[in-house]
């Protein structure tokens, strides 16, 4: 349908819908992207090891996360217009994976630094997450933080989540005794039940 | 994929950005903050009618977030990424495929009316009887050899985007008995924030499906569900060769006027 291009009027945003059980057609198979910044990327490596699960628990195999976040200096790989630090050029900013058959989506990147927050502050390290899946009719937005980051105290999105509900965010270190490598952190999504992960409205 | 550039000199084999500089895409808006859905012209997550919502929508209110530079921001892909056949989907094969030859073509345009250049469109369809290739699609129709159903493409610099497919056909799913869904073409895109992005579905208009469609009529207003149905369009139909169809987009963006660069 035509949308008009009336100076001065807003337009409605296009409405989203779900993008199926197909959607690897389009946007995965060679499209994927697990590696958000390369080896020589600066920063602490990190080896993103996430798990979506529905209401009941059971892991969700047809669902596809992407991850949006700035490099070590806390700069993203955009525009200059309000970054003063430089862009690293072995950290693309950008990843996306679909869900394996045990609902497994796996990154390779590094822990961002420390981006302006709206006050002049500065917010924790995070990435930015889109979750999308059959039955999911339009993008899940969450956050992944890092547990034990002393920033995460002073953060001024996790000030508006209840204290109850900020674990949900916390990516956890997966520890060596359990099969973990060194750098791995785990981050399991849970779209509704008891452990709901605590979605953004942006 | 996202390239710090605008000529996508980023390259292919490493996944290296060009290190940026205070030129990269100055004339894209950074703002502080994006503009909110009007209510309603958006589906909400849980709508039982779309039976897979009652086991994937959150139930708890969702948190509002006020924009930092983390929701304004977003990956930038490059024409590097793009090769000749992408964006016709009768060509990527050594035949043509079978069903009615169509173009589609719109602009992309932001919230206040301003075009949208260089943004990635990804779409994916079935093929004419149906069927998806795709490993899980059980429905019993032909495959064909030379239809595969994706493309992509970046808007040129006035946000207008073309591609040329066939016709998808309406297939069967199981939500419930003598489900069908509508004909339609699945479209991705980025924007310039992480706020702008957006998948959704693009229909043909006519269909006499659309009343028993739960996912297209999970958009509470009427006005705005209308929006995701192509228009015929004779100026794009081409003579003995295409059925046009128009699909004009409207991404979130920037509420400020945008950062521009006096050079
Ligand atoms: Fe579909």
């Amino acid at each position: 349908m035509r949308t008009k291009n009336s100076r001065g009027r807003d337009l409605v945003p296009t409405p989203s819908q779900t993008v199926g059980p197909y959607f690897q057609i389009g946007m995965s198979g060679a499209r994927e992207i697990p590696r958000i910044a390369a080896p020589g990327a600066s920063g602490e490596r990190v080896k993103l090891i996430c798990t979506i699960f529905d209401r009941d628990g059971v892991r969700i195999d047809d669902a596809m996360i992407e991850i949006w976040q700035a490099n070590a200096d806390g700069k993203y790989n955009h525009s200059a217009g309000r970054q003063s630090k430089g862009v690293d050029a072995a950290v693309l900013g950008f990843g996306r994976v679909s869900s394996n058959s045990e609902g497994i989506c796996v990154f390779e990147t590094i822990k961002p630094g420390r981006v302006p927050g709206r006050d002049g502050g500065l917010q924790a390290p995070h990435l930015e997450v889109s979750v999308f899946a059959r039955g999911v009719l339009k993008r899940l937005a969450t956050r992944i933080y890092f547990a034990g980051e002393p920033a995460n105290e002073e953060d001024p999105v996790l000030a508006l989540v209840p204290k109850a509900r900020r674990n949900t965010l916390m990516a956890e270190p997966v520890a060596s005794s359990t099969g973990g490598e060194p750098g791995a952190w785990r981050f399991d999504v849970h779209l509704a039940g008891r452990r709901e992960t605590v979605f953004f409205d942006v | 994929m996202p390239s710090s550039s605008r000529d996508g000199a980023r390259s292919k084999s490493t996944g290296r950005a060009d290190g940026g500089s205070a030129r990269h895409r100055a004339d894209s808006p950074t703002a502080s903050s994006c503009r909110r859905y009007p209510e309603k012209t958006q589906p909400p997550y849980l709508y039982p009618p779309y039976k897979a919502t009652l086991r994937r929508a959150p139930r708890k209110p969702l948190i509002v977030v006020p924009h930092t530079l983390s929701e304004v921001t977003g990956p930038v892909f490059g024409h590097g990424q793009i090769s000749e056949t992408d964006n016709d989907l009768t060509r990527q094969h050594a035949g043509e495929p079978l069903g009615e030859r169509i173009t589609v073509s719109g602009q992309v345009l932001d919230d206040s009316g301003r075009p949208v250049p260089n943004t990635l469109i990804e779409i994916w369809q079935c093929n004419a009887a149906g069927r998806y290739a795709h490993r899980i699609d059980q429905h019993p129709a032909p495959l064909d050899p030379n239809f595969t159903g994706a493309g992509r493409t970046l808007t040129d610099s006035q946000g207008r985007y073309r591609f040329t497919t066939i016709k998808p056909g309406p297939y069967p799913w199981n939500n419930h008995p003598n489900a069908w869904r509508p004909a339609h073409i699945h479209f991705s895109l980025f924007g310039t924030a992480f706020v702008s992005r957006l998948v959704t579905q693009m229909y043909f208009p006519g269909d006499p499906l659309f009343p028993f469609d739960p996912i297209l009529n999970s958009i509470p207003d009427e006005k705005a569900r209308r929006r995701l149905i192509s228009a015929f369009d004779m100026d794009l139909t081409k003579p003995d060769w295409s059925l046009g169809f128009r699909f004009d987009i409207v991404l979130r963006g920037p509420r400020e006027t945008p950062f521009e660069n006096k050079k």
